[in-house]
C-alpha cells in the first residue's frame, strides 16, 4: 500500500516525508512496545504507535520500517522529527485510535507482518 | 591481500542509563553493514541483535562496549559490560522475563523480549555472566553462500 493511501485512509497529517508518499509498505504493525516491534515486525512495515519518543525512530530504523504513524493525536517533539528526517523515515499523525487505525488499514488490504511468534 | 580473510572491527562505548545515546552504536554498525553490501536480511538480523544487546547494557548495566567483528563469512556482535550480571541465564532467556524498572517500560522497553529476539536473529548465541561483575554476550550471524 502506498503511503499516500495510508494518509488518506487515516486522515493523517504528514509531519515529515511528503516526498515519500508514493513509496509502498508491505505490512502494518500496531504497538506501543518497542520490544515487541523488534521481535515481531518483518518486511517493509508501517509502524503505528502512540509512543512519540526518540526510541521509536531508532527502533524503526533498526527494523527498516517504511514509515511511522503516530495515533491518538500524539505528536512527537522537534528533536524526534529531526531524527526521523536524518534517517529518512516518513512520519504521519492521525487523530484516530490505534485499534481503528489498524482496522481501517487492514480492511483496505494492508496485512500484518508474516512472521509469527517463535 | 586475501579478501576472504579481511576483517573489519567496530568498537563503541555504551553508557548505562544513557537513554539519549542508546541505539547509536547499533545504528552505526548497521550502516557499515549496509555500506559493505550485506544482504538486507543479514543487515536486519545483525542490526536487531546489536540494538537489543546495546539496549541491555543501557538498561541493565553500568557501562560497556558493543563491538562488531565483520568478515565475509560471519558477523559477530559482542556486548561486554560491567554491571550486576545475570544470576540465572536460562530464566533471562525466557520470553517475558524482565527486571526492567517502570520508567524503562514507559519508554517501550522491558518486555523481556530482547534476549530471545537476539537468539532468533543469530545463528549462535553465547552469554557468560558473573553476578556483581558483568556480562559478555556473543551473537554470531553466519553469511550463507560463502
Ligand atoms: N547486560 C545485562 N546485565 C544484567 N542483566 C541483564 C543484561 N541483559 C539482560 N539482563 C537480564 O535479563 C533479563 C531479560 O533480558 P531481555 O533483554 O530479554 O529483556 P529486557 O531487557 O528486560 O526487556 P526488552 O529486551 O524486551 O526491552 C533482563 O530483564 C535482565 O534482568
Ligand atoms: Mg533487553
Amino acid at each position: 500500500m502506498k503511503l499516500k493511501e495510508v494518509q488518506r485512509i487515516l486522515e493523517a497529517e504528514v509531519l515529515y516525508g511528503s516526498e515519500f508518499l508514493e513509496e509502498e509498505v508491505q505490512a502494518g504493525f500496531g504497538c506501543d512496545l518497542m520490544s515487541d516491534v523488534l521481535a515481531f515486525a518483518a518486511g517493509k512495515v508501517l509502524l503505528l504507535t502512540g509512543l512519540t519518543n526518540s526510541h521509536v525512530i531508532r527502533t524503526a530504523e533498526i527494523i527498516d520500517a517504511g514509515a511511522i504513524v503516530f495515533v491518538r493525536g500524539k505528536r512527537p517533539d522537534k528533536t524526534v522529527v529531526a531524527a526521523a528526517r536524518e534517517k529518512k523515515i516518513p512520519l504521519l499523525c492521525t487523530h484516530l485510535l490505534l485499534y481503528e487505525s489498524c482496522g481501517r488499514l487492514y480492511r483496505a488490504g494492508l496485512p500484518g507482518p508474516s512472521r509469527r511468534r517463535g | 591481500m586475501d579478501r576472504a580473510k579481511e576483517e573489519l572491527v567496530l568498537n563503541f562505548q555504551v553508557q548505562g542509563r544513557d537513554f539519549q545515546g542508546a541505539g547509536v552504536a547499533a545504528s552505526q554498525i548497521r550502516r557499515v553493514l549496509k555500506q559493505v553490501g550485506f544482504d538486507p536480511q543479514v543487515v536486519r538480523r545483525a542490526g536487531i541483535a546489536a540494538y537489543e544487546a546495546e539496549m541491555n547494557i543501557v538498561i541493565h548495566a553500568y557501562r560497556g562496549t558493543l563491538s562488531a567483528r565483520i568478515t565475509a563469512q560471519e558477523i559477530e556482535i559482542v556486548a561486554e559490560d560491567e554491571g550486576p550480571g545475570i544470576a540465572d541465564i536460562e530464566l533471562a532467556m525466557q520470553e517475558g522475563y524482565s527486571t526492567a524498572p517502570p520508567e524503562v517500560r514507559e519508554m517501550g522497553f522491558g518486555a523481556g523480549m530482547g534476549l530471545p529476539n537476539i537468539k532468533r536473529c543469530a545463528d549462535g548465541l553465547e552469554i557468560a555472566s558473573e553476578v556483581g561483575r558483568g556480562t559478555t554476550l556473543r551473537a554470531r550471524i553466519v553469511i550463507k553462500g560463502t
